[in-house]
């Protein structure tokens, strides 16, 4: 959680510094969604989600450096430069993007978990969508097919309350999340996705249900964004003292930090040390990012197809 | 005496064949009744009586192959007229002579032939080709690469049970099970998606649209998720699906039934876009989609699916990318694909009887084009026309022109032209919509016009 944190501030001030162009989305704030969830995986299963994803990546274990520097568009970047903060894959890591469009990841998801069942793998996909991405009409064509063919597949609503600039309950007239597999017989949960304990619970309970062949799940979590939709949202639908009073009370990093120290897991001095690598890390990768050269202009034409027709 | 005439049972139906008769003469009839068996180019239908009677003649034979849409088949004799003996009328005659050797077992989907395949082909040497439609073919490409690569199933609309809606899937259910061959729910947009995912995850979906016209709705995942992944990864994902089914008009269908995608799709880089004429090309091109590591989109059409071509036996493939010369020419060189390159072949035939001796080019696959072919026949004939059926702004038509602007200016002996459909919604009423479409005679014009004739 203190990566991705560390990692999508820095990732904040590189694009005010022009250093990334484009639309760029950050997590801070949501992490323990995607921390807790993870924890429940294996090497194997499928993860996949929309276009706010550099925490997924790095949840999925991928390089802080290869992410910051398809951010910045450079050679060595996840996607060679060429996917940008949206358009991020890593196949080896299990991880399906990073896909642009509102929701397209709810159906492409449920085919990951298709071809599990197809293969008899044992392994499991998890799509991650929005509390927008969760009126698009495909996201319940999935879930009819999902149910009706029992796949592997977790979906997961990362409800942070705000579609862009439009809250849930403007644009949903259920606005409870967890219900919207009901009329599809997919069950539902919500979870406080602020809590990391209890989203590894519920990720739990969810993995063993998917995994035993029961069909999908559905698990909504209840989290927030602090930053703008994009770096480009002023953000000037809900007051900064909604967002404050959210950090104070309920971020997840504080939240599990108080916990450890409480239980005695950890003392102060070794959770200052966790931070100061993790620092160490994004700086580092941020350096790489900005040092490490362009795809080379003949990389304009490759990748459009694999076969030579 | 009331006769009964062959119905059309779909829109494109002109003929059929009278499978099995339920009723002989001297039966008595109610209403409702199934009388007979009629075999379509798409499905066997049951024929009902609409009035009771006896029946009193059978005028066309059970198994008789070929019997044109509004052909008198059988008379009833209402109550009234019940006396009428069954010592029937002339053509009863008819009924002694079976065409066809052995046709009605069509209920079995599975067992492999149809009725062309039944009759064998005899002026054929065995083991070469067989004369097969094109809806055989496509039928038999899917087969051979689902008993090949057990990564490979199809799903679609009425693909399983159904056994395809135009009847293409026939028999895959019952030798590939429904994990293989899966109806979906009508639901393009999510199930062009979970196709996409599911070749995402390592398997080879082969998605079958009803019509490209309902692929409207999964044109996102076509083109946001399939074509463009392999780039945005930068290498990393691949995504080998095939997505078919009929494009184009069919027939008396409407404007929203009725559209060429082709234009549209083969704008698109990241995509694969075939659209083959004859049902060789059809079988070879999509064993050769189906083995592509890329999305391939592949334009059939329902006009074309009853029609037959020889077929070469065996592993037949036909590579991706390549044009083919369906007749050599000299004096002007006509570019089509699809169904429109029928239409430039017929052109072809009265530009001969003109001295006008025309090659025909069938492009085959649309995205990547081969334009050498093109450009070469150009080069000997310095003459050109494209025909498509489809409409003609931003089209492959205007594609062609352009490039042969870009790369073959100084082989023009005169301006390219092109003949296609009219540039509006295709209407419904019959006169308009042949006004509509493309046309032969147009074909004709336009080459005569370019040959200064």
């Amino acid at each position: 959680m203190v990566l991705i944190r560390r990692f999508e501030e820095r990732a904040g001030q590189l694009y005010g510094m022009g250093q990334i162009g484009g639309f760029c989305h950050l997590y801070i704030g949501q992490e323990a969604v995607v921390v807790g969830l993870q924890a429940e995986l294996i090497k194997g299963d499928s993860i996949i989600t929309g276009y706010r994803d550099h925490g997924h990546m790095l949840a999925c274990g991928i390089s802080s450096k290869a992410v910051m520097a398809e951010l910045t568009g450079r050679a060595a970047g996840i996607s060679g430069g060429k996917g940008g903060s949206m358009h991020m894959f890593s196949v080896e890591h299990g991880f399906f993007g990073g896909h642009g469009i509102v929701a397209a990841q709810v159906p492409l998801g449920a085919g990951l978990g298709f071809a599990h069942k197809y293969k008899g793998d044992g392994h499991i996909a998890v799509t991650y969508f929005g509390d927008g991405a969760s009126n698009q009409g495909q996201v319940y064509e999935s879930f009819n097919m999902a149910e009706l063919w029992k796949l592997p597949v977790i979906f997961v609503i990362e409800n942070n309350q705000y579609a862009m600039g439009t809250s849930v309950n403007r644009a949903s007239s259920e606005d409870q999340l967890y219900r919207r597999g009901e009329s599809f017989r997919v069950p539902g949960l919500q979870v406080d996705g602020m809590d990391v304990l209890a989203v590894r619970g519920a990720a739990k309970l969810a993995v063993e249900w998917v995994r035993g062949g029961n069909g999908p799940l559905l698990l909504e979590m209840k989290t927030y964004r602090y930053r703008g939709h994009s770096m480009s949202d002023p953000a000037k639908y809900r007051s900064r003292d909604e967002v404050q009073a959210m950090r104070e009370k309920s971020d997840p990093i504080e939240g599990l930090k108080k916990l450890i120290l409480e239980a005695g897991h950890a003392d102060e001095a070794a959770l200052k040390a966790i931070d100061r690598d993790v620092r160490d890390e994004v700086a580092e990768a941020a350096d790489f990012a900005l040092e490490t050269p362009e795809p080379a202009l003949a990389e304009l034409h490759t990748d459009v197809l694999l076969g030579t027709y | 005496m009331p006769q009964i005439l062959l119905p059309a049972m779909s829109p494109t139906m002109e003929e059929g064949t009278l499978a099995k008769w339920l009723v002989a003469v001297g039966d008595v009839v109610k209403p409702g009744d199934v009388i007979a068996e009629i075999e379509t180019d798409k499905a066997t239908m049951e024929l009902e009586a609409d009035d009771g009677g006896t029946v009193t003649a059978l005028l066309v034979a059970g198994g008789s192959e070929g019997v044109k849409v509004g052909t008198p088949i059988i008379t009833i004799a209402g109550e009234d007229e019940a006396e009428t003996p069954a010592a029937a009328p002339a053509p009863k005659a008819t009924m002694e002579e079976p065409k066809a050797v052995s046709l009605p077992e069509r209920e079995t989907p599975g067992d492999d032939n149809a009725p062309v395949a039944a009759a064998p082909a005899p002026d054929i040497a065995p083991g070469t080709t067989r004369r097969q439609t094109v809806r055989e073919a496509l039928r038999d490409a899917m087969a051979e690469e689902m008993r090949t690569d057990q990564t490979v199933f199809v799903m679609g609309e009425e693909v399983a049970e159904y056994q395809g809606a135009y009847k293409v899937t026939q028999g895959l259910l019952e030798e590939f099970g429904g994990s293989r061959v899966i109806d979906t729910p009508i639901t393009e947009y999510g199930f062009a998606g979970l196709g996409t995912g599911a070749a995402m995850g390592g398997l080879k979906p082969i998605v079958e649209f009803m019509t490209f016209n309902f692929a409207m709705q999964a044109i996102d995942h076509i083109i946001n998720s399939a074509a463009k992944t392999l780039y945005m990864s930068g290498g990393q994902m691949r995504c080998p699906i095939v997505f078919r089914g009929p494009n184009g008009a069919a027939s008396r269908v409407g404007a929203q039934h009725s559209q060429n995608y082709g234009p549209w799709y083969a704008s698109v880089p990241g995509l694969i876009v075939l659209a083959p004429y004859s049902a060789d090309d059809a079988k070879g091109l999509l064993k050769a989609a189906i083995r592509s590591p890329d999305p391939v989109v592949f334009l059939e059409n329902e006009l074309l699916y009853g029609q037959s071509f020889d077929v070469p036996e065996g592993d037949h493939v036909v590579p991706i990318g390549k044009a083919r010369i369906v007749k050599a020419g000299t004096d002007v060189t006509l570019v089509s694909y699809s169904i429109g390159v029928g239409v430039a072949l017929q052109a072809a035939e009265t530009l001969a009887g003109l001295g006008i001796n025309a090659e025909v080019i069938d492009l085959r696959t649309l995205r990547p084009m081969d334009t050498a072919t093109v450009l070469a026949s150009l080069k000997k004939t310095n003459r050109m026309v494209v025909v498509e059926e489809g409409w003609p702004t931003c089209s492959i038509a205007s594609e062609i022109m352009a490039v042969v602007m870009e790369k073959g200016f100084d082989d023009l002996d005169a301006p390219v032209l092109r003949v296609t459909n009219v540039d509006v919604p295709l209407p419904y009423a019959a006169n308009l919509e042949k006004a509509a479409l493309l046309k032969a005679e147009d074909v004709v014009t336009a080459a005569r016009a370019v040959c200064y004739k």
